[in-house]
């Protein structure tokens, strides 16, 4: 079941000056329920313009955009839902925290939405647990955290609302292997907990490999691919046309196979290659 | 949107007010806004807009742009000749009811003042857009010379002023990504009483200043990373000069100042 659908979607920035610079041309796109999307492309290839239009924060200069086949901007009231059902982390989201405790700032999307105060306190725990922050951590100021800490504070501060679609801007920039690692685990764990829909948009072809099913390639404000990771990855001659590439994983099995090693193509994450590499000691073992 | 903010926006050109000595620049615009201000009838009022408007051409910024500038202020100019129509009195009276009586003295005033503003808007409004930040502040420091022989620290304040206008823009952004990130979260700020609406700036206002804070100390780092120390013995990758259009645009202004005095005293 389609969640959300774009039809010829455009969005022009400045309209009407002499800066005017198109963001996005021509988008028809149709994300199915319960999809984990990586979206990947170049700084300036539309990316970011892209996902606001799905909680209506952008209004497109042309086209439409449906969530459960409903247009979004046909009410304007029901916008303010819409955001709620469409949690949108921006980029650096740390920089958004302002309230006195991590808990109330958690807390503040859920307060949006006019839930009671136990139910609040119910999701900012939940919320909080996923993303590994202790209860002593949100009695807390949010400025007295460490920048992984706030990270994930702001990252909480989306989950609290129980988005069924979840949209990530880069969520991983800036931050180290480990705080990497535990972010991705982190959106995956949400996922299989509530089966939201996820939107990651992101540099990092190795985090799109590894926790991605498809991958969506933007290019000059167009999209160029749209695809499961097997088929998009394993056209890397032209994603290195548009400056992209594959994670260096399959780079390395891509020129080991070249050299006649046997070792199969679609090697897109290191669990995979160190199981594949072990099939192969194990077989080269047997023949030698 | 905060985007679509004009006024004291630099607009990158090639023209031949670009080209005149920023020094020049600020003066010659004081000096056409005195001089509007001492015309004292139609014919010399007439003749400072004829030269805006050459300015405005000579600039090669869109005339859209000068409008749009123009109309943030247009209800203080509304409000100014309204009151100058009911306050000045006159000989011809045109309409009177109950209290009010409104003589022709009157709108011609509020007529007049009219034009001035829009033309003090125009004039200072063709410096900025014409005009870097930059080479504004540096011109301003430069101007400001005499007094830093009495040991008033010039060089300081004109770095304020550049650090202060560089980052209008970086602000602007901000605020609009704080603001799309709360309104992603619920915030809701069109709707509610007073109270609710000024509570519902909070979110997006602590932080902005948190990230103002942290954006000037680390500015303050770099520059101190740099050696940076004060204006004392400081030279200057762009040194002003002036050049022969400097000469052209002090002529004619002083052609223009001329003509209105001639104009005021023959009318």
């Amino acid at each position: 079941m389609s969640v959300i659908r774009t039809e010829n979607l455009n969005y022009v920035y400045s309209q009407g000056t002499p800066f005017k610079k198109a963001a996005i041309t021509d988008v028809n796109i149709n994300i199915e329920k319960g999809d984990f999307i990586g979206i990947i492309g170049h700084t300036g290839s539309g990316k970011s313009t892209l996902v606001q239009h799905f909680n209506g924060l952008l209004k497109p200069t042309s086209g439409k955009v449906y969530f459960n086949e409903e247009d979004v901007l046909s009410d304007p009231k029901k916008l303010r839902e819409l955001r709620f059902k469409v949690g949108l982390v921006f980029q650096y989201p740390e920089y958004q925290l302002f309230d006195e405790t991590v808990e109330s700032d958690i807390g503040f999307g859920p307060k949006n939405m006019g839930l009671s105060d136990d139910e609040i306190s119910q999701r900012v725990l939940e919320a909080a647990k996923i993303v590994g922050l202790s209860e002593e951590l949100l009695k807390k100021s949010p400025f007295d955290l460490s920048g992984g800490e706030k990270r994930r504070a702001a990252l909480a501060g989306v989950l609290a609302m129980k988005p069924e679609v979840l949209v990530l801007d880069e969520p991983t920039a800036g931050l180290d292997p480990y705080g990497r690692d535990m972010i991705l685990d982190q959106i995956c764990e949400y996922r299989k907990q509530t089966g939201a829909t996820v939107l990651l948009v992101s540099h990092s072809m190795e985090d799109v490999a590894r926790v991605a099913e498809k991958v969506l390639v933007m290019n000059g404000g167009r999209v160029e691919m749209f695809d499961t990771v097997e088929k998009v990855f394993s056209r890397g001659d032209e994603l290195s046309k548009i400056g992209l590439n594959v994670p260096h994983i399959t780079q390395i099995f891509m020129k080991l196979k070249a050299k006649g090693v046997k070792v199969s193509e679609g090697v897109f994450t290191m669990d995979k290659a160190v199981n594949e590499l072990i099939a192969l000691f194990e077989k080269e073992g047997k023949n030698a | 949107m905060l985007r679509d903010v004009t006024f004291g926006q630099y607009f990158p050109m090639d023209s031949f007010i670009h080209k005149l000595d920023p020094r020049f620049k600020i003066l010659l615009t004081f000096g056409l806004i005195i001089v509007a201000f001492v015309s004292f009838n139609f014919y010399s009022l007439g003749l400072v807009a004829a030269f805006a408007v050459l300015i405005m051409i000579l600039s090669g910024v869109p005339v859209k742009f000068y409008l749009k500038s123009i109309k943030p202020i247009l209800i203080f100019v509304l409000i100014t000749a309204v009151l100058n129509i009911f306050y000045i009195s006159g000989e011809t009276l045109l309409v009177e009811f109950w209290i009010v009586k409104i003589y022709l003295e009157g709108i011609i005033r509020a007529a007049f003042v009219a034009v001035r503003i829009v033309l003090l808007i125009i004039i200072s409004s063709a410096l900025t857009y014409t005009t870097s930040p930059t080479s504004l502040t540096d011109a301003i420091e430069n101007l400001l010379k005499p007094i830093s022989k009495l040991g008033v620290d010039t060089h300081s304040f004109a770095m304020m002023m550049t650090i202060a206008l560089r980052f209008i823009p970086t602000l602007i952004e901000e605020t609009d990504k704080i603001m799309s990130a709360q309104k992603a979260r619920g915030a809701d700020m069109e709707t509610g009483s007073l109270m609710q609406k000024i509570k519902a700036v909070l979110p997006i206002l602590i932080p902005l200043l948190v990230s103002s804070f942290r954006r000037a100390r680390e500015l303050a780092d770099a520059m101190e990373c740099r050696c940076y120390h004060g204006g004392e013995g400081r030279t200057r990758l762009k040194v002003l000069h002036a050049s022969y259009r400097d000469a052209i645009a002090l002529i004619s202004s002083f052609i223009l100042l001329s003509l209105v005095i001639l104009l005021n005293i023959l009318f």
